[in-house]
């Protein structure tokens, strides 16, 4: 494992060429059909919103990228090479992290021992608490994350720097791509601030991101291009310049002419006749 | 000296700048995040511990209100019942009758300590007693009625009771039946295999050999000569002495915050007060028995494992929450079926310290009684029943109440009625306790 700090990310592809590549995958659950061909493209340094309707298939998509199901058609490609992932454990071994909306930390632990949970430094068979420490401290450092100690239990942190130390945790195993699901969904408005800046410290360290968001402030913010779902398949794949964000609601509701389409012109055209 | 300041403790004070070292200040050569252009107000979490002692007191302050009360309720709980019993008869605060507790809270003292690793997980196990039990008969029918080699005996024995822990960790971690149903399933099951096992005559007696020979009551460390129990308590104090001071250099050179040298030799002093006074005490009697010395041994090797190993942490990241320990790539099954093992396991060493104080493996090894009072002895050294805070001394606190409640009970002459409402007291004292520590632990967001 190359430092997570100060380790090296030379992206080993030709200019352009994706990290992660999506083509034509396709996904049921009995009668459902939850995946429909979908494309997807996330290339390093790219923060890619992955947006939807509830029920649009933006979990399932990122749960077979994740491993924690298995796709029924299509392929999935790393760095050009197809690849199979069936256990959460191949998609780590590949250097796909994925965190989770519902934060998976121990809340009795200390920061230290979440963030190296399940990969702890040890010397001569025990945990080298010092190396951990010293490395954790470092990482906090490097993405701007305040916390008031490494060694208070994660219960005792806010949410948002519990959602933090989620994403830092990610960063140990020295990803390649980070999929940050609903990261700021339950947070404050500094809390969120804080998350999307750690998004776009993420990208700068040339990370490919996939962000899934419902809140198009925050995809308008950090997101490079931002990839519709709609039930279950691509609706459109748009980079962020240059598109409005009633485009990219017309792709997510299907219709230009839907509820918030109508209540934008209400609230900037001119009023009409029978509300005056 | 230089300030810890990753020691959650101290004062709350936001006008005490960390020495060397502010979180908040962002690390040179970084750009400031833009939020951190206004200096957030500091948050109150945020705790470092004042110089000198003032810092300590306000740091104990802090965490009793915190609900933080670590070993305070069992040691102050000990005082108090000591003092009772003192007053109630001058023979209790005696070194005969110390010597006395000590020896009979080995068997228990073991079985709770399996228990410890079980209430980690936020479980149960509601069959060590029965294991205990099972255990001592399979030995007996072994070694006395098939005549085997006393040792070989006793890791078949000890081999029983893991596989029998094993399975029943098995049966709760991969079928998914409650643990709670599993184990008193063999509560029941294992007590019936011990009757059988046993025969019609119920009681086999046992040779003074092997494990028996050491776990027994005239089996004392060095033949119990006085130097014997000043060495143990001399390997006690430099060990913890020289772990304390080589971690701290450890730290220091790596640059992580360490504790000040003052702690590390006040806590030693301790220590060493401790020790040699226990030493002194069980010398005026007959000094430190067996038994005793391979518990703390098995209590020392098992705080190592539980603090210091990757093993251990999963056990308390499983105990924390599961869904994250699964996803961190630890297999939640493994550990469950290891740690229900380990109950096992130690169930089975308990159930042979049991019967070597009787010498003799009976009907009464089973005894319910015995698994409640290992239960009460972990939950009241300060094991949480909700999984994943406790320490492996919790054991050996708590069983000290016990068996200090029992030697005082048995010393007036009160029956088994009034004997088993006060342990029953005290238990529910215990629960209540850890319930509402862990109330007030989460009201101040440190749950």
């Amino acid at each position: 494992m190359t430092d997570p700090v100060s380790g090296s990310y030379a992206p080993a592809l030709a200019d352009g060429e994706p990290v992660l590549a999506l083509r034509g995958v396709s996904k049921r659950f009995g009668a459902v059909q939850a995946l429909t061909d979908v494309e997807l493209e996330v290339h390093t340094g790219e923060v890619l919103a992955l947006v939807g309707d509830n029920g649009a298939g933006k979990s399932t998509l990122v749960k077979s990228i994740a491993g924690v199901h298995t796709i029924d058609d299509g392929q999935i490609e790393w760095e050009g090479r197809p690849v199979s992932i069936h256990r959460p454990q191949d998609s780590q071994h590949l250097g796909i992290a994925t965190v989770y909306q519902d934060l998976a930390l121990a809340d009795n632990l200390d920061v230290v021992a979440n963030l190296f949970l399940g990969r702890e430094l040890t010397t001569h068979g025990t945990l080298d608490e010092v190396a951990m420490e010293k490395r954790a401290q470092e990482l906090l450092d490097t993405l701007s994350i305040r916390i008031p100690s490494v060694r208070i239990p994660v219960a005792s942190l806010s949410g948002g720097q519990r959602q933090v130390v989620a994403i830092a945790r990610s960063l140990i195993g020295d990803p390649k791509v980070v999929i940050l699901d609903e990261p700021t969904a339950a947070l404050g408005v500094e809390q969120t601030a804080q998350v999307l800046d750690l998004v776009e410290r993420l990208r700068a360290r040339d990370l490919g991101v996939i962000l899934i968001s419902h809140n198009m402030v925050d995809v308008a913010a950090v997101a490079d291009t931002v990839a519709v779902l709609r039930l279950g398949r691509n609706n459109g794949t748009f980079p962020m310049r240059g598109t409005t964000q009633e485009t990219i609601i017309a792709a997510i509701t299907g219709a230009t002419d839907n509820a918030v389409t109508r209540r934008a012109a209400r609230a900037t055209g001119p009023r009409p006749e029978g509300e005056a | 000296m230089s300030t810890p300041p990753t020691n959650p403790s101290g004062s709350p004070d936001p006008s005490d700048p960390l020495s060397g070292f502010n979180p908040l200040e962002p690390p040179p050569g970084l750009d400031p995040m833009p939020s951190a252009a206004i200096a957030p107000p500091v948050d109150p979490r945020l705790l470092v511990r004042q110089e000198g002692l003032r810092g300590y007191v306000d740091e104990f302050k802090r965490k009793v209100r915190g609900g933080e009360l670590g070993s305070l309720p069992v040691v102050i709980g000990l005082i108090i019942i000591w003092l009772i019993f003192s007053l109630q008869n001058s023979q209790y605060f005696s070194a005969a009758n110390a010597e006395f507790i000590v020896y009979y809270m080995v068997g228990l003292g073991m079985l709770a300590t399996g228990l410890v690793f079980v209430l980690l997980l936020g479980e149960i196990d509601l069959s060590v007693g029965s294991v205990s039990g099972l255990a001592a008969a399979i030995y007996a029918v072994l070694s006395v009625e098939h005549n085997w080699n006393a040792w070989l005996a006793v890791i078949v024995t000890l081999l029983a009771g893991a596989a029998i822990g094993g399975t029943q960790g098995w049966i709760f971690a991969k079928i998914g039946v409650p643990a709670f149903v599993v184990t008193l399933a063999g509560f029941l099951a294992w007590q019936g295999v011990m009757l059988w096992l046993l025969g019609s005559t119920g009681t086999i007696n046992l040779e003074p050999k092997a494990l028996n020979a050491l776990f027994s009551g005239n089996s004392y460390f060095l033949g119990g000569d006085i130097a014997g129990a000043y060495i143990l308590a001399g390997i006690a104090v430099v060990g913890f002495g020289a772990s304390g001071f080589l971690e701290q250099r450890r730290r220091k050179a790596a640059g992580v915050p360490a504790r000040p040298t003052g702690e590390l030799v006040a806590r030693t002093v301790v220590l060493a007060i401790g020790a040699f006074l226990v030493a002194w005490i069980l010398n005026r009697a007959s000094g430190v028995p067996n038994n005793a010395v391979i518990f703390l041994a098995l209590l020392v090797i098992c705080d190592f494992v539980l603090r210091r190993t990757t093993y251990g942490r999963k056990v308390f990241a499983v105990g924390g929450n599961i869904e994250a320990s699964r996803r961190a790539g630890i297999s939640v099954p493994m550990v469950r079926i290891s740690v229900y093992a380990i109950s096992g396991t130690f169930a089975a060493l308990g159930g042979l310290a049991i019967a070597a104080t009787t010498n003799a493996a009976g009907q009464a090894g089973a005894d319910p009684n015995n698994l409640m009072m290992a239960i009460a002895a972990a939950v009241i050294g300060g094991t949480s029943l909700f999984g994943g805070r406790g320490r492996v001394w919790s054991a050996l606190l708590g069983i000290l109440v016990i068996e200090s409640i029992n030697a005082g009970l048995f010393m007036l002459g009160l029956t088994l009625d009034i004997q088993y409402m006060i342990t029953g007291g005290v238990l529910l004292a215990a629960v209540v306790v850890d319930s509402l520590s862990r109330r007030t632990q989460k009201s101040s967001g440190r749950a």
